[in-house]
């Protein structure tokens, strides 16, 4: 017997087995930046001025000075959460060149997104604005720095649909359709975690 | 399958197999030599308990080797120091690496499948990675042993700031942590996908299965509660390898110096977060026992379980509710009266389904012509087990007598109760009853009632008197059993019964492990009879023992009834299998 179910959608239930599987994996992201988040709120309202001032003064000035970073940023994201979708769609009108055009700028977003990231992060550094300097700057570093890991883990993906994977084209439209959609998902949750963290870690303060 | 006929090299057929009967026996495998190792620190941690700065008979030497290598002095006793390393790694060895993959790594990969009619799981590729994500967790902790100041040693639970600033077996134990979390979640996403997808045609919810719901519910409890853990590892982790201070208050004075932090962290934030993810932990543990108990008590008393449909809803309501009872682990420390209010009201409620479910078990056996063979007795074994577990938790869920009780022994003999002779009694009965399915050769009787009746009393040995020393007021935790207490005086001498008798109960598993080599070294019959429990469920009728290589079942099985149709009036046998059109 074969696992069925694998690209057909299962009439009772409405999916097939990869989309189930992906939501699964979404909601214990959910559970996992939710954790993260409730401690960044547990810390901020635990402390009498926030962001803390630590040895290096306050991180205030300097986040304020990054804002148009983190804006430019925002815009990167959901720029490529659009592109996403457009080559899902492309695959859905079986256009080959078009998914290729518009997965390569979903893959040129995240990277553009970490660069700006990078020289966010070696700034801060720089001041001497670590994350041990302060409970702000420990969850900065921790929250970004782990939504950073998944962007580029879906780099990984996206890249080796972009090259190796996108063989399975000729042999399986329809699976690779799927796959497209599936990582599309879980590309939109890491673009809707940055949606949370850019308010309260850069506006809110 | 088109390729059902090419040959497997070994290593793809027996060490990185897709199959889910093969991942369900590695993992099984695995866990038990790490549950052996989890025992084997308690018994030497009973002989400390015991016989105080004594040596260690027959192992001393080895344990004066281990001592010295972690920088311990040891005549080959065992050091304080050195106790609350196995203390703390006796915890985390029994729940993250035996009993959690052997209830859902194992019986879960190896009978869901099979239960619900699927060829194997939905992802076998992801089976397997979880498989050697749970392997390369368990060589981490392993190998934590042997470092410098030895293995994590704050506790199971790691408490900080106690935990930011222990030695480096810590930071391997959190490493760890996040393989073992990785490779659960993983587990879990497979376990609902292949339940929700893979059903055979005809097996609808309410012909599911019990242990089937209950490794479902299982599953969502590994998925949803096992994040904000990972979460709390990380912070963790860059409190001790970055040196923030997400859990160490402003001016924490360690060893008579400030420590140089920042400061204005809290060590409540990994209490919350480490008990978000141990309350539903428990439920993990206990949950898939359940399942296995309520398969076999329909088996062998010949009848349908009483009350299926409120043991499925009572099992889903209590994984709904063990998400919002974490904090009364925490009633001492202070977090305010209104949080305790709300928290052992609400355990007070998840209490409701628990009951229930025991209810319907031994209302099961009500009017039953009992069969009592191995796995009988071991899942009849459980039920005054949890019984005793359960209830006596009721006074640690109220926080006015938690007061008395909190971190004495009474809370090791209760949590013991349950996930000691409860989830390992389920294991053993699911052993005894699935070992004619994966081999094709039923375990000896007489051994194994030999197992059942010694394990049964020398159980009850080690964790009955915990209760007595609790309520005395002996703490947890001390490497001298409470020697130095003038009020323990009175219960000390309860530390040699309970010493003997976990030696004893290792002494009790030898028939056990007998058995198991025996029957597996020999002959197997021509053609085992695949069903030798006479039961109803798929994996006993529509295959063979053991079942098929990749694929399982020759044709997909169409499902027709119920799971439990034992002793149907005016049918041809006193079972009635669900394929039965």
């Amino acid at each position: 017997m074969e696992i069925p179910y694998n690209v057909e959608v299962r009439e009772d239930t409405g999916v097939y087995n990869s989309k189930l599987g992906i939501w699964l994996f979404l909601a214990s992201e959910v559970m996992l930046f939710g954790g993260l988040f409730s401690a960044f709120i547990l810390l901020r309202t635990g402390a009498p001025v926030w962001p803390p001032i630590g040895v290096n003064g306050s991180i205030l000035p300097l986040l304020e000075h990054t804002i148009p970073h983190a804006t430019f940023n925002t815009i990167v994201l959901i720029a490529s959460s659009v592109t996403m979708v457009m080559a899902w769609v492309a695959l859905k009108t079986k256009d080959l060149g078009k998914f290729k055009i518009y997965l390569g700028s979903t893959i040129l977003c995240a990277i553009i997104f970490l660069v700006v990231k990078y020289f966010e992060y070696t700034h801060k550094i720089h001041e001497g604005f670590v994350p041990a300097h302060d409970t702000f700057m420990a969850i900065y570093f921790t929250i970004t720095g782990l939504h950073g890991l998944h962007i580029i883990g879906g780099i990984i993906v996206l890249a080796y649909f972009f090259g190796p994977g996108i063989k399975m084209w000729d042999t399986e439209p329809e699976r690779f359709t799927n796959r497209i959609e599936i990582v599309g998902l879980y590309w939109h949750f890491v673009d809707l975690v940055w949606i949370f963290l850019f308010p309260s870690l850069y506006l809110l303060n | 399958m088109s390729d059902s006929h090419h040959q497997e090299s070994f290593w793809r057929k027996y060490i990185f197999s897709t199959d889910h009967k093969i991942i369900g026996i590695q993992y099984g495998i695995t866990a038990l030599l790490f549950m052996f190792l989890g025992f084997t620190l308690m018994m030497v941690m009973r002989w400390q308990l015991a016989f105080p700065d004594q040596a260690v008979p027959v192992i001393g030497g080895l344990i004066k080797w281990l001592a010295e290598l972690n920088g311990f002095a040891s005549d080959g006793n065992l050091p304080a120091d050195l106790y609350n390393v196995f203390g703390a790694m006796h915890g985390t060895i029994m729940i993250f690496l035996g009993v959690v993959p052997l209830v859902v790594g194992a019986f879960g990969n190896y009978i869901v499948p099979l239960q619900i009619g699927a060829p194997d799981m939905a992802f076998p590729k992801l089976n397997m990675s979880s498989y050697w994500v749970y392997f390369i967790g368990g060589v981490i902790m392993f190998a934590s042993f042997f470092l410098p100041g030895g293995a994590a040693n704050s506790g199971w639970t790691s408490y900080p700031p106690l935990a930011d600033i222990a030695t480096t077996g810590q930071t391997y134990w959190l490493v760890g942590m996040v393989f073992l979390i990785t490779s659960s979640l993983l587990g879990s996403v497979n376990i609902i996908v292949t339940i929700v997808q893979l059903r055979a045609e005809g097996l609808t919810w309410m012909r599911l299965p019990f242990f089937v719901w209950s490794q479902l519910v299982t599953s969502f409890l590994l998925l949803l509660a096992f994040p904000p853990l990972e979460a709390a590892g990380i912070f963790q982790l860059m409190d001790r390898v970055f040196g923030t201070s997400f859990f160490l208050p402003s001016g924490l004075v360690v060893g008579g110096e400030a420590l140089n932090v920042s400061g204005g962290g809290s060590p409540l934030l990994w209490q919350h977060l480490f008990w978000f993810l141990a309350h539903p932990e428990v439920y993990v543990l206990i949950l898939p026992g359940m399942g296995v108990v309520g398969e076999i008590l329909a088996n062998n008393t010949r009848k349908p379980l009483y009350g299926y449909k409120s043991l499925v809803y009572s099992a889903i309501f209590l994984g709904f509710m063990s998400f919002v009872v974490w904090a009364h682990h925490m009633f001492l420390t202070g977090m305010g009266q209104g949080m305790s209010v709300f928290f052992q009201t609400t355990t007070m409620i998840i209490s409701v389904p628990s009951v229930i479910i025991l209810s319907c078990f031994m209302l099961s056996l009500w009017g039953g012509s009992i069969r009592f063979n191995s796995p009988m007795l071991f899942a009849l074994g459980w039920i005054p087990m949890f019984g005793i577990g359960g209830l006596t938790g009721l006074p640690l869920g109220l926080s006015t007598p938690d007061i008395h009780l909190h971190d004495t022994y009474y809370v090791i003999g209760h949590f013991h109760y349950v996930v000691a002779p409860g989830t390992i009694f389920a294991i053993f009965a699911g052993i005894y009853y699935w070992f004619p399915k994966m081999t094709g050769k039923k375990l000896d009787e007489t051994l194994g009632k030999l197992h059942f009746y010694s394990s049964f009393i020398f159980m009850n040995g080690i964790f009955m008197p915990m209760f007595i020393q609790g309520m005395a007021g002996v703490s947890r935790r001390l490497a001298d059993g409470g020697q130095a207490y003038a009020h323990a005086q009175d219960v000390l001498v309860y530390n040699e019964v309970m010493s003997w008798s976990a030696w004893l109960l290792a002494v009790a598993q030898i028939p056990f492990i007998i058995n198991i080599f025996r029957t597996m070294m020999a002959e197997r019959e021509a053609s085992p009879d695949p069903n030798p429990w006479q039961a109803t469920t798929i994996e006993w009728t529509d295959t063979t023992s053991p079942p098929l290589g990749h694929g399982n079942f020759e044709k997909a099985p169409v499902v027709h009834r119920g799971p439990y149709e034992y002793s149907v009036p005016e049918a041809k046998s006193d079972y009635s299998p669900q394929t039965q059109s």
